[in-house]
């Protein structure tokens, strides 16, 4: 029990303040969207900013996971999906065909709703994504996944078993091993999409933990059906509405006093 | 005072009884015949295994193992050569038909999703899958047994292989298929290239499935007879080490024997039947394991 009072209160409304000054990293302009021809964004443009969390909320298909898998193009896994405007990382467009897409994920890790462990060791899970891009000798390989899993909280429960499947973790353990694996590429933005909506409580409150650590490292955007959980772990909020961006802005402001009225309705709990 | 009660708190309840009796019967009735029908298919089953038993039996001898096929009227002899023979004869087939049907079924399962082409190879396919086996059996012997003025171990091979292909394409495809999307997306998510998540993620994920596929084709060609009459043949002797000329196999030799006019004939054909039956049911029980352990993992 006592566990659990811990984890929570830890996370509850400890967001470190907006830093507003830090530089831009992803700079989102006139982005439409399209499933075949219905149209799920809507002219959406918006600032992510650099080592911030930036939570992404809204009702049931308002377009705010579309909005996080434009980023790192994983739609394009499906041809009918298409998205236009300009998507900047780092003042490149990221929408650009010139762009390899397989660089640009490396770059910008994202972890789904599902924890998806692959069918493989717990330690082959994390090197698989360093041995795409990076060819290390055991020892430093050894280092990497040790820095990974550490990083992401699952060290000490991990660290007897890495050669055991990592299929056999528990839900939260798994999802957090899917965060190690992200990190394990030293990517520069982490896009999660409700990473914690399969989750108990507990697992829920040690990700929104690990969250706020690796804000220091990482630029991250995150998709959560929770408001409570936004209001606890972002800098940032973007209300979305179908397929429209309404209001964006610093987390404490948005809740306390939202601009327009859709937001407040929302966040007051009236719809959605 | 229980009438008084169940009034009292289910006034407006509709009383019991309303279900019509028949509606009972039906029920039973159903569960009957289904059970009924169930045994009667087991029975029929075990009725096979047990005459196969018997009469295989009476036949076994050490000798099996080491001599071979009697020619007509000579006493004793084994089926050491059929054995040996139909040992090649599937695994060469196997061979020649994993690779193709593990990368036709990963083809229809990973990249031709939407694809008309794969529609039409599926669809052809699942045509291959129904084709009567001694269709197959003509079609290699006008490919290969003709051209090359022989019979020949290679001919008996491709038969079977193509007997095996739709068999793996088919398992492949549908193992592959229940590997969810959400793992394809993840890999493509570290920024993976299709080819390793395919390798690395789809295949492995599907990997029992896939075997016991394999496993399942191997002892479906294992038993064919009708692709092998005009491909391999068979002979009373050791085939050549090129495989040229017939090969003796068991299936074939089980056909021709069991018919035969001499005793020591027939009573190898029960136990080159009891052999393969017995083949057959190991590599069944293997994949099924296969799939448990999968399942526990």
């Amino acid at each position: 029990m006592s566990q659990i009072s811990v984890n929570t209160s830890s996370a509850i409304g400890h967001a470190a303040a907006a830093d507003i000054d830090a530089p831009i990293r992803i700079a989102v302009r006139n982005l439409n969207f399209y499933y075949s021809d219905a149209l799920a964004l809507k002219n959406v443009s918006m600032n992510f900013h650099d080592k911030q969390v930036t939570a992404l909320i809204g009702p049931s298909g308002c377009g705010k996971s579309t909005l996080l898998r434009t980023f790192n193009r994983i739609y394009s896994l499906y041809p009918e999906q298409r998205a236009d405007g300009e998507i900047l990382l780092d003042g490149q467009n990221v929408l650009s065909p010139s762009v390899d897409v397989n660089e640009l994920r490396a770059r910008v890790g994202m972890v789904f709703q599902k924890p998806t462990p692959f069918p493989m060791s717990i330690y082959d899970n994390i090197a698989f994504g360093i041995r795409l891009y990076e060819k290390l000798p055991k020892s430093e390989l050894d280092g990497r996944v040790e820095e990974a899993l550490k990083k992401a909280a699952l060290w000490n429960e991990a660290k007897d078993k890495l050669r055991q499947s990592g299929m056999g973790l528990s839900g939260g353990q798994q999802q957090r091993l899917c965060i190690a694996r992200t990190i394990a590429q030293n990517p520069e933005v982490i896009l999660l999409d409700e990473p914690t909506s399969a989750l108990d409580p507990i697992s829920t409150g040690k990700i929104e933990e690990l969250i706020e650590q690796l804000r220091e490292e990482f630029t991250i955007v995150i998709v959560t059906h929770n408001m409570q959980q936004a209001a606890r772990i972002s800098q940032f909020t973007a209300f979305m509405y179908l397929g429209e961006l309404v209001e964006f802005g610093q987390t404490d402001k948005m809740f306390m006093t939202p601009t327009k009225k859709q937001t407040q309705d929302y966040i007051t709990g009236r719809f959605g | 005072m229980d009438t008084a009660l169940q009034n009292s708190h289910m006034a407006t309840a509709k009383p019991w009884g309303r279900v019509r009796r028949s509606r009972y019967v039906a029920d039973r009735a159903l569960k009957i015949i289904c059970t009924l029908f169930t045994i009667i298919g087991a029975f029929v089953l075990g009725w096979i295994l047990l005459m196969l038993i018997i009469e295989g039996a009476q036949g076994f001898s050490p000798l099996l193992f080491t001599q071979t096929t009697p020619g007509p009227g000579t006493q004793g002899g084994g089926i050491a050569n059929a054995l040996v023979g139909s040992l090649i004869l599937t695994v060469l087939g196997i061979v020649v038909a994993t690779p193709v049907g593990v990368l036709a079924g990963t083809y229809l399962a990973e990249y031709g999703r939407t694809s008309k082409l794969a529609e039409v190879i599926r669809f052809v396919n699942d045509i291959l899958l129904a084709a009567p086996s001694i269709l197959i059996g003509l079609f290699v012997y006008t490919l290969m047994v003709q051209p090359m003025g022989s019979y020949s171990g290679w001919a008996g091979s491709v038969a079977l292989a193509i007997i095996a292909v739709p068999v793996i394409v088919r398992t492949t495809e549908d193992m592959l298929r229940l590997v969810p999307g959400s793992l394809r997306e993840a890999g493509a998510a570290l920024g993976a290239p299709m080819s390793t998540v395919i390798m690395q993620v789809s295949w492995r994920a599907a990997r029992a499935g896939m075997v016991t596929g394999v496993l399942l084709a191997t002892a479906r060609i294992a038993g064919e007879t009708a692709p092998l009459l005009f491909t391999a043949l068979n002979n009373n002797f050791w085939f050549k080490p090129n495989l040229m000329g017939g090969v003796s196999n068991l299936p074939v030799m089980i056909y021709q024997f069991a018919l035969a006019p001499y005793q020591n004939w027939r009573e190898l054909a029960w136990a080159g039947a009891l052999i393969i039956t017995l083949s057959i049911l190991a590599l069944s029980i293997v994949a099924r394991l296969i799939v448990k352990k999968d399942q526990a993992r």
